[in-house]
Parts: structure tokens; sequence; C-alpha cells
């Protein structure tokens, strides 16, 4: 398998391949926790550090394990990473993990993780694999903020609101009310406005990626009318 | 001689999408006009409100999909899904709570899916769940019905309906109150006897609830005109109203306390008329032949009892006629018509081979 090169791993994590919002990988944490920004960013950064972790040991052992068991290595390679993340986030940020519950022993089963083990690390260098693994985990903890920010905005009208769950006491008072102190909006704190927002999400990036995608072919020259070619299959490009 | 091709249907209506729709809109006439005589101006801000949200969302979507926003509009689709909404919306509900809804109706329900013919769920009762899901305090006001109005006090009129929509004024004592389902689901033990001795819902009512049975009859009276223009058939109403009728006959255990309540009760409260004759007949989420549409319909009877009796929300329409349109499809592969000239029911994409 040849390299890939430094740029197209970030651009592949961060963009064109995002975990969550192309390869639609990972919803469950997505849908569940993303009702506001401190939720999101505790489960991400667990989430980072995992895919981290587990695409660099992966990438270290995929000379010596067989093809056969390689799969079941994988997960007890990524369930051992959860620990990790399971019990320094009992040790130092008790509240939130308390509030996000289930779904931090539940990153063992995102398939983000397991599918990059799987296609990337178990098929390239330490380094890289490392890399690849900060760059998913970076697109997906960035789309779970973007979510989380959006969902806590329109659901409950705060901003920034319970951060001294990550960032100690004197975040506490971080959190602003744009829209005033009764405003609630319950169907985007529910599961329903997290599936509505992440496809406006979805959308908004498609038609960014077509917009873009339309500029390049205006640059590109036009072809000749009414030049011939002999057997063309595809565009003319 | 030309001989040119003309494929089926061969007889032709005079109907057309536009003409529909707007009888549609005029039969609810009827059932608004009780709505505004029993429980004020509310009703009619509604329904204005969420026309004119209702036409701006559809244009600019339109717009935004590069569609022609003249051909579409005249078709009046998203003035009739806006009309529904408005009836079935509280009278007197905030402005923000109307065009809310109006907007995940027409945006959210119909025009990302694909717009009229391609929606899979009613656009109306989507925007109605988001809005009882999101605002269950403004969703579950009702207003007092004319004739039980305290002594002294009477509906706002309608600059004073206007600031209550638009400026958060509240409205007086004693103008709003429960509803008749409302009295069932929160009795505190009474017995059937006792709700109708004591609540003066059930005590002045001629027959199912002050106020609720006239909105309710009058619902059925547009619902009748249009069965009689054929605009649809028997089969999704008798159905949907006969399984909320049999339904409540068989749970009706003589007026205990737990008792949800009568037959008569049910079929004249709420929103059972409107849904049967103006909801689940919407020719694109229910399901398409005959057959299919009795199965739709007992379905959505059975739903509406069964979350009335036993459910959280007082009423159920709403949430019956979503969960069927989830099942249209499916009762729609199992109740094919037969095509005329074959003897077995096929579908129209079998291939000759594959019988």
């Amino acid at each position: 398998m040849s390299e890939v090169s430094v740029a197209e791993v970030a651009k592949n994590g961060l963009w064109t391949n995002n975990p969550a919002l192309v390869q639609l990988l990972g919803l469950c944490p997505l849908l569940a926790v993303t009702g506001t920004v401190v939720n999101a960013l505790g489960l991400g950064i667990a989430t980072l550090a995992v895919l981290i972790g587990s695409n660099t040991i992966v990438s270290l052992i995929r000379n010596h394990v067989s093809d056969a068991v390689r799969l079941p290595v994988f997960v007890i390679i990524i369930a051992a990473f959860v620990t990790c993340a399971e019990l320094l986030m009992k040790a130092y940020t008790y509240e939130l993990y308390q509030i996000l519950g289930i779904f931090i022993p539940l990153i063992v089963t995102n398939c983000a993780i397991l599918g990059r083990a799987e296609a990337f690390a178990s098929k390239n260098s330490v380094g890289m694999a490392a890399f690849d693994g900060l760059m998913m985990g970076l697109g997906f903890l960035a789309v779970l903020v973007l979510l989380g920010a959006i969902r806590e905005l329109l659901g409950q009208g705060t901003v920034l609101a319970d951060m001294q769950l990550l960032f100690g006491a004197g975040a506490s008072d971080w959190v602003m009310r744009p829209f005033g102190d009764s405003y609630s909006f319950l169907v985007i704190v529910l599961p329903p406005g997290a599936f509505i927002v992440t496809g406006f999400l979805i959308a908004i990036k498609n038609a960014i990626d077509n917009a873009a995608k339309r500029r390049a072919d205006a640059q590109r020259d036009a072809p000749v009318k009414g030049a011939k070619r002999i057997r063309t299959t595809g565009h003319i490009t | 001689m030309a001989f040119k091709q003309i494929t089926s249907p061969h007889a032709h209506a005079s109907q057309n999408t536009s003409k529909v729709m707007q009888l549609v809109v005029w039969a609810t006439v009827p059932g608004l006009i009780a709505l505004t005589y029993h429980f004020g101006w509310g009703s009619l801000i509604n329904v204005v409100l969420a026309t004119a949200t209702a036409v701006i969302a559809e244009a600019a979507v339109l717009q935004l999909r590069g569609r022609s926003i003249a051909f579409y509009l005249r078709d009046y689709s998203a003035v009739l899904t806006a009309v529904l909404l408005g009836l079935a919306l509280p009278p007197l509900a905030p402005w923000w709570v109307v065009v809310v809804g109006t907007l995940f109706s027409i945006v959210i329900a119909k025009q990302l899916y694909g717009g009229l013919g391609y929606n899979p769920f009613n656009p109306a009762m989507v925007g109605y769940v988001i809005l009882l899901i999101s605002f269950p305090i403004q969703m579950t006001t009702w207003i007092t019905p004319l004739a039980l109005l305290p002594d002294g006090v009477s509906h706002p009129g309608i600059i004073e309906s206007l600031s209550i929509v638009f400026a958060g004024l509240n409205p007086a004592d004693g103008v709003t109150g429960a509803t008749p389902l409302d009295s069932f689901k929160f009795s505190d033990g009474l017995l059937v006897d006792q709700i109708y001795a004591q609540n003066p819902l059930f005590s002045q009512a001629g027959f199912a609830g002050v106020g609720w049975e006239w909105v309710n009859v009058g619902f059925l009276i547009g619902g009748l005109i249009l069965l009689g223009s054929k605009i649809f058939t028997w089969h999704g109403p008798v159905a949907m109203l006969g399984a909320i009728a049999v339904m409540s006959i068989l749970f009706w255990d003589g007026g205990s306390s737990d008792s949800p309540g009568s037959a008569l009760m049910h079929l004249f409260s709420g929103a059972s008329m409107m849904g049967a004759f103006f909801i689940m007949t919407d020719p694109v989420s229910s399901a398409a032949s005959n057959r299919g549409r009795l199965i739709y319909g007992a379905l959505i009877g059975v739903l509406v009892y069964l979350i009335r009796a036993w459910g959280n929300y007082p009423d159920a329409v709403a949430f019956a006629v979503l969960l069927a349109n989830f099942a249209a499809p499916f009762i729609d592969n199992y109740t094919l018509p037969r095509t005329y000239g074959h003897i077995d029911r096929r579908r129209a994409t079998e291939k000759e081979e594959d019988q």
C-alpha cells in the first residue's frame, strides 16, 4: 500500500471523509449527547483520545496479528482505551461523567473508531495512523460541538451553559441567554431535533462542496465545440 | 387517419388539484364558524396568520429550489395545510406558535421531502406534533366555550384577541379552561356519572360536550359535502370513526372512574371529525386503494382511542395519523387492487416472467 500524504489525511478527516457528515458513522453518540456544547465537547474529546490511541496501537501490531483474528483484537484494543478514558473522566470530570453515562462505554461500539482501525491504521505506518486518528477525531469533535452549539442555542436558548463541568468552577458564569430566560424549544433538545439539525448540517456541507465544484468547472477551459474524439467514455475533461 | 395512443385513465373529471384543494378549504368553513362562535376570534386569527406564513414560506422555498413559484402556489396545497393547522391549534395561541408550526409544516415536512405529492407525512400534523412536543403549555391552553363563560366575562373582542396573540397580553380569568377530553383524562377518580353531573362541560351539553359537539358537527357537515363531491371515498372516514366507536363500546365499563368515556363523547370530541374528514383523507400520505384505506382508517381509529384512553395526551388524532402514515406503504403493499384484465393481483412493476 502506497503511503498517503499528510495533507490528504488531514483533509480527509476534517472535510472530504468526515466521520459524522460523510461516513455517517458514530451517529448514536452524535444524536444522543449533543444537546449542549459541554456534553458534545466531553464526548468528542474522549472519542478523539481513544481514536488516536487505538490507531497507534493497531498500526504497531498490524504485521503481527493474523487477518482471521484482527477484528476481535482491534475491539479489545479500543475497549482498553475506552476504559482508560472512562476512568479518567470519572476521576477528573465526575459530574460530566454522570451526565454522559452509558455513552462513554459505548464509544467502544462507535463504528468510526473500528472503521479507522480497519481501513487505515492496519495498513499504514504508526505516525500516519496516529495523525489520521487525530484528524478523524477532530473532524468528529468539530461536528459534535457545532451540533451541540446549534441545539443548545435553539433548544434551550443558552450559549456555553454548564461549562464548569469541564473547565472548573470559574467557567460557570460563561453562560449567555440571548433569547431571555423563559425560552425553550423542546423538540430541538429531543432526538428528533438532532436528526433535523444533522440533516441541515449535511445539506450545508453538500451545498458548499457543490458550489466549489461548480466554481472549479467554470474555471476549466470549455471543450472546443465540434471537436471529435474517438471512443469517448465519460465526461470530456 | 391519426391513431393517437392515449393512456389511461380515459374518463376525466373536471377536477384538478387546485380546484380540489380550494373545495376542501371551503369545506372547513362550517367547522371554522362553529369554532369562532364557541371559542372566539382565535381560530380565525390562527388560520389567517398560518396562511400568510405558509404562502411566504412556500414561495421562499420554491425560489430556493428553482421551481415556478406561481405554478406551485396556485395549487392551493400550502393554503390548505395552513388552514388545517390553524384550525387544529388552540385559539389565541401566541403568534410565534402558529408561525413556527407552519414553517415546520411547509418547509420541513413538505418541501424538504420534495413538495406536494412526495411528503410521506401529513404536513399539518407534523407541524402540530412538533408544537405539541415543544410547547406543551401553549398547546394545551384551550378557551372556555361561550356558554360556560363566567358571568360578566366574554370572549375577547377582535382587537383584544389580536393583542393577546401578538403582544402576549394575558386573557381574562375564566377565558381558558379544560376540554371534554382533558376532563376525562384528569378526572381524579370520579365516576362517569359524577363527571357528567359536576362538570358543566357535560351537564349543559346537548350530547357530547359544550361547544365541542358543534365544532365536530361543523366538520362533519363539511366532510359530508366533500364526500358528496367525490373528493374522497367513504372508506377512510367510515373506518376511522367506526373503529373509534367500536373501541369505545368495547371498553365501556358502565361508567367507572377508570372509564375513558362513551362512544358519543369520543366521536364528537377533540379532533375526531376533523381528523376523519380533513386530515386522514390527504391522498398523498394515506393508503392508496379502497381496501387499503379501510385498514388505514381503522388503524387510525384504534390508535386514537388507545392514546386517548391510556396515553399521556388527551387527544391523539395527530399522533395516530402520523403513525398510520408510516404504515401506509406497508398497507399498500398488501392491498394491491386487481389490475383490469388480470386474474391475480399484481404489482405494476412486476415483470411477466416473475409471476
